[in-house]
């Protein structure tokens, strides 16, 4: 049934359908919203690529950007560093899930892993890069805890951990972020597949556990994950944050360089500084095609290989990787945080001391209560953008579903545009927008821009639990006499209270992650936990990132916590809606 | 009219694309049955679905359908007033069996007492007296399709749909459930559709019977640009 | 139209012409006129752009924040930036969407290249530093007060803090300091992976390669004028002899590069290095009260005389509260605002002030303070030696960057 909602009408007839409301206009105010910032972002970026910013004397048209960013010496190394960052961390990502639930779906191991997935998916990604960093720095906590006994290092080796040239470190700090992420993403698309019945199935024909999960169920995941893989893509070739604490920076990636140059005060780089965005979108397409391409081998040859019947009886090896990938990435993020909260109360903390010489309360003294202002304006702008977000994509959805919207509920794709645009090609172009639009520096303003980076997260995490949910219940409710109106508040939301409240958790954690949007429009006055944190940490006091980077993951595991406490309270009576 | 009571085809065509998948005239007595048989794929559930008004926008409908005296072809589902039994109960998994029972009551019967009272009553009439504040999913599938059953009656259809109703209850108890449900029809002289590809559906119901041919689909199916549309 | 005298680009008429024709256009303030700014300015809510990277800093703007609203009836919100440069971008952006009145920006605290290019731009109101109230105690016989990387202030920024580069080590490990390149080098072939300095176009690494260039180059007041006007070359090459001995002594080999001086304090912290670089002859002892050093690391200068400079406050030429940004500004330039600035409890940040040309009660104040544990006092800082002219350090960062920046 759901292909009727994309397929074209043959001849429309009104018969039998309710006409169209205002909510049918919910794809296109959406689509709206979602493309007026991206476009204009856009040619305010590629308009000083070409060399027109009459602001800056630019006011004729060429290549001169361009070509004064090819003669940058480091440009070769920083495009194939971005290549090589972005696909290696996506690859990498995408194996270690596939191996976390081929090995243990349907297992214990398996629930343990679904339910620690909040706290992963809290830590912010520049907390995670600090906490890894201190752990497996020459100097960090892992050397500490093996010297001088084991290691005989009374000072810390001069070793290249950090910063490596070939992006390894940046690499391993972007997984252990994107593994949560797109965890999530596949076991909201294995409630679409019948994953345990392929796998009873196979497994009744010989098939080993993995065997079955790779060779009956991947395939029919994957294209459910097509798209969150191409936003995993995006974000690890443009991350800046993650890329500044551990990526190389001889050269830096394409994004570091380029975020650089736009921050230099020599006013003219703001012209190369455009012609690297636009590279760097470039670079992307290029990254996009060829993980199609590697897309269409792999099935290939994965269809010859399924052919061939290979029942791949022993699971052992797939097990451990896949346990082992999953401890690793809890361990480096729950000891990264553990790291920056010891950092927090540490006093004076040396080389090799595996704890501090003293624990004080001085740094949450000075800073907790200053925390409450940003806190408050970081749950308001989340709260707000977040409503907004879900507002638009239930209104999307649901409009798809009654009027088949046709053309809108093709280009509703477009929505995803922020998620694989790289912030630094169109963050520019989108404060000029606001400042022409004649948006004053506040909250709305803030709310609305974070609402562009929102909602394709949450119309990501909704869209296919709220395809999926089985249209009978809707045609058995009209049948008895509720209205679609009745239908949806009554009936459907409630059945999706999960996938809903899972949604907002993450348009949530994406609002208070946001630094550069809520920067630049917001004129520095409208000041977050991430703002402030991201101010006060340019001083490099690990004291201070500890105490903010504890109240960020703080802000966003609270909605997340709620998203998983909430269905559990609200149909503990009813077994048909628990997940377990 | 005599016949404007009941169910009444007027030359109904459901077609998709070039391929016309049913067509059926007649009329459907209060209390009569209409068993429309037919393979998989021929088009049964879509014109249940189209009687009912949850049909996808990609069948093109031609022709009328009346309930009692009443051209229902472009009112919206829930205003038709048309009750329908799936293979599958589909209770409402988020409320207890009272509140899917109560989902299916008019507003019109007002008043909390009164809604609980006519809840209670359609539960002890299936024997599930005392039932109100379970959850759906602990009961058993017998149990099951009798709250689905007093749920669709409660709303006060004018007409009944089965599509292959109850497949998962074994022989016994599917023939007890069946004459209920069958007997509550003739009761409340509600015209039925039943679409079934089993024999023992259609035999039990005791009415017409209209076959489904699946070579007239079939045969449209190939892509023949030279012949005209087949209407 | 005062901010306009330092424009000529027609990009700027044509700002004018705008400004002019968007009602309500109030005129600028005219800082001869104190009493008239000081009316003004009361009830005004100023949006001070500056750096917040250190809780002793916000400390003390929160401090004068207060001051501020209790003195004059001015509100200060201290916009929190981790680079001035953030503030540039948004006076920039706004005049490219054509906001040349009601900016977001009415005060920034900045220096050097930032705004070298602002004044070049002609984003700046003024000239105003030079006829506030407090200019009188300023120490005008230095250079760094009115000539900001060797560009002329033009009365367009007002001088809020001395900064001078400085070295500092943990003396438990390195009991003397280098008292020039050659000791360093000496030193660092001695310690391989101990000493690193923050990478270029970093300001203080930046500084750090003039630094350098001051002590080798055959002919050091050629540095004064345009690099175009010397042999370059020449210049340079004994510098570039040095860096390619020194890098491969440097932490990881010069491979990797702290991004920021700051991050030296945690490499410093954690053993890594020895010996480090800053521009804030106060910030090693801020780090030692701050847990982030140990109590045995000192602060050196070399032999010859190390490079100073000042960092300053700059109104932007669409601000606001342009009032209240210049109430502000006087106060910070006020000896008891400096007084406390420089107290190393506080910030430690010496004065622009002429001390001796103070009256007795205001030098009362800076004689009670007591210095640092590891900040020098002004005579083992010495004078600064200036600033070369901007044009050494654009072609000096470039070649860095070619020779040692991208090539590992």
């Amino acid at each position: 049934m759901s292909d009727d909602t994309v397929r074209t009408r043959a001849a429309p007839t009104a018969r039998g359908r309710p006409r169209p409301g205002a909510l049918a206009w919910a794809p296109a105010l959406t689509l709206g919203l979602m493309l007026g910032p991206v476009a204009a972002g856009l040619a305010g970026t590629v308009a000083p690529a070409l060399g027109w910013l009459p602001a800056l004397g630019g006011d004729h048209l060429g290549t001169d950007a361009f070509e004064a960013l090819r003669a940058w010496p480091g440009f070769p190394r920083a495009a194939a560093l971005s290549l090589f960052t972005g696909l290696g961390a996506t690859l990498t990502s995408l194996a270690a899930v596939t191996l976390i639930c081929a090995g243990w779906q349907g297992t214990r191991v398996f629930h343990a892993i679904e339910r620690g997935l909040s706290p992963l998916l809290s830590v912010p990604h520049a907390a995670a890069a600090f906490g890894l960093a201190f752990l497996i720095a020459p100097s960090g906590w892992l050397a500490r805890a093996a010297s001088p006994w084991a290691t005989g290092w009374e000072r810390p080796p001069d070793l290249l951990i950090l910063q490596d040239p070939n992006g390894l470190a940046l690499i391993a700090g972007l997984v252990v972020k994107e593994i949560p992420f797109l965890l999530l993403m596949t076991l909201a698309a294995l409630g679409q597949v019948p994953s345990a019945r392929s796998r009873t199935v196979a497994r009744a024909l010989g098939y080993g556990p993995v065997a079955a999960w790779v060779k009956t169920v991947f395939p029919r995941v994957y294209p459910q994950i097509r798209l969150p893989i191409y936003a995993v893509l995006a974000y690890s070739m443009s991350a800046v944050d993650t890329a500044i604490i551990l990526g190389p920076n001889t050269p830096p990636t394409l994004a570091v360089q380029v975020v650089r140059w736009m921050n230099d005060p020599d006013l003219q780089l703001r012209f190369q500084a455009a012609a690297g965005a636009v590279t760097q979108l470039a670079l992307l397409a290029g990254a996009l095609g060829l993980w199609r391409a590697g897309e269409r081998l792999a099935a290939g040859l994965g269809r010859r290989w399924i052919e061939r019947g290979g029942r791949g009886r022993s699971a052992a090896a797939t097990r451990v990787l896949g346990g082992g990938a999953a401890a690793a990435t809890a361990g480096a993020l729950g000891a990264g945080i553990a790291g920056l909260a010891v950092w927090s109360v540490a006093g004076v903390w040396r080389f090799p001391q595996a704890t501090p010489d003293a624990l004080t309360w001085r740094s949450w003294e000075r800073y907790g209560p200053r925390l409450a202002d940003p806190g408050a304006e970081t749950f308001i702008l989340a709260g707000a953008a977040t409503g907004l977000a879900l507002a638009l994509a239930l209104a999307c959805l649901e409009a798809e579903q009654r009027y088949g919207v046709r053309s809108a509920g093709r280009a509703l794709w477009l929505v995803y545009l922020p998620l694989l645009v790289p912030q630094v090609a169109f963050l520019a172009g989108l404060q000029m927008l606001a400042l022409a639009a004649g948006l004053d520096p506040n909250r709305g303003a803030v709310i609305l821009t974070h609402l562009v980076f929102v909602l394709p997260y949450v119309f990501l995490s909704l869209a296919d639990p709220f395809r999926a949910w089985d249209r009978r219940y809707a045609a058995v409710a009209a049948a008895l006499g509720a209205g679609p109106d009745r239908v949806f508040w009554t009936v459907r939301l409630p059945m999706l209270v999960r996938p809903v409240l899972t949604a907002a958790a993450l348009g949530f954690a994406v609002s208070v992650g946001l630094y550069l949007p809520t920067l630049l429009v917001g004129a520095g006055r409208v000041q977050t936990l991430t703002t402030e944190a991201v101010a006060l940490a340019s001083g490099g006091d690990r004291r201070v990132i500890g105490v903010y980077a504890l109240a960020q993951t703080a802000a966003v595991l609270l909605p997340f916590a709620l998203a998983g406490a909430v269905p559990r309270v609200l149909w503990r009576r009813r077994r048909g809606l628990r997940d377990d | 009219m005599t016949d404007a009571a009941g169910l009444r085809f007027d030359r109904l065509s459901i077609t998709l694309g070039r391929n016309r998948l049913v067509t059926l005239d007649g009329h459907v007595a209060p209390g009569d049955v209409l068993t429309v048989m037919g393979p998989s794929g021929s088009g049964k559930s879509t014109l249940l679905s189209v009687i009912s008004g949850t049909a996808a926008a990609v069948f093109q409908v031609r022709g009328g359908i009346h309930l009692d005296g009443r051209d229902i072809t472009g009112l919206a589902p829930e205003a038709r007033r048309v009750g329908i039994l799936f293979q599958d109960e589909l209770l409402f998994p988020h409320l207890s069996v009272g509140g899917n029972l109560a989902f299916g009551l008019p507003p019109s019967v007002a008043g909390r007492r009164e809604r609980r009272r006519r809840v209670e009553a359609a539960l002890a009439e299936v024997n599930l007296a005392g039932f109100a504040n379970r959850d759906p999913a602990t009961l058993s599938g017998g149990q099951q399709v009798r709250v689905a059953l007093m749920r669709m009656l409660l709303s006060e259809p004018r007409a009944l749909l089965l599509d292959e109703p109850f497949p998962r209850l074994d022989a016994g108890l599917r023939d007890r459930i069946r004459q209920a449900v069958l007997d509550r029809a003739r009761t409340r002289r509600l015209p039925v559709v039943l679409v079934t590809h089993d024999a023992a559906d259609a035999r039990a119901a005791g009415g017409r019977i209209h076959h489904l041919d699946p070579h007239e689909a079939g045969t449209d199916l190939r892509p023949s640009p030279r012949t005209g549309d087949p209407a | 139209m005062i901010e306009m005298a330092v424009t000529t680009r027609s990009a700027a008429l044509a700002a004018a012409a705008a400004l002019l024709l968007a009602a309500p256009v109030r005129a600028n303030p005219d800082p001869a006129d104190w009493p008239a700014v000081l009316a003004e300015a009361r009830g005004q809510t100023v949006y001070w752009h500056a750096w917040a990277g250190s809780a002793r800093i916000n400390d003390y703007i929160a401090w004068a924040a207060r001051q501020v609203r209790a003195r004059h009836g001015v509100r200060v919100e201290h916009v929190k930036l981790s680079d001035a440069a953030e503030a540039v971008s948004r006076i920039v952006a706004e005049r490219a969407a054509g906001r040349h009145a009601g900016g977001a920006v009415d005060l920034v605290w900045l220096n050097g290249e930032n705004f070298a290019a602002l004044k070049d731009q002609g984003l700046l109101f003024g000239p105003w530093a030079e006829a506030i109230p407090n200019w009188r105690y300023v120490d005008t016989g230095n250079p760094a007060v009115t000539t900001d990387f060797t560009v002329p202030t033009d009365g367009l920024e007002a001088p809020w803090g001395l900064a001078q580069l400085v070295l500092y080590r943990d003396a438990a490990r390195v009991p003397e300091a280098p008292g020039s390149m050659q000791e360093l080098l000496a030193w660092a072939r001695a310690h391989p992976g101990r000493f690193t300095f923050p990478q270029p176009p970093d300001h203080l690494g930046t500084t750090w390669l003039k630094q350098a260039l001051y002590e080798l180059t055959p002919d050091p007041a050629a540095l004064l004028r345009p690099a175009a006007q010397a042999d370059y070359d020449a210049a340079t090459a004994p510098v570039w002899a040095f860096l390619a001995a020194l890098t491969p002594h440097l932490w990881r080999s010069g491979a990797a590069y702290p991004q920021t001086g700051p991050r030296q304090i945690h490499l410093m912290a954690d053993g890594e290095i020895d010996l480090a670089i800053s521009f804030n002859p106060g910030e090693a002892s801020a780090a030692i009260d701050n847990f982030e050093l140990p109590d045995t690391v000192r602060t050196s200068v070399l032999d010859g005389g190390t490079i100073g400079n000042a960092s300053f406050l700059a109104i932007p030429y669409n601000a606001a509260a342009k009032a209240g940004a210049l109430v502000l500004a006087d106060f910070l330039m006020s000896p008891a605002a400096q007084a406390r600035k420089q107290d190393p409890a506080v910030w430690g940040n010496p004065t622009v002030l002429a001390v001796d040309r103070l009256p007795a009660e205001d030098r009362a104040r800076f004689e009670a303070l007591e210095p640092g544990i590891a900040t020098p006092g002004p005579a083992e800082l010495g004078d600064p030696l200036p600033e070369p002219h901007p044009s050494w350090m654009v072609r000096l960062e470039e070649d860095w960057i070619r020779r040692f920046g991208v090539s590992r």
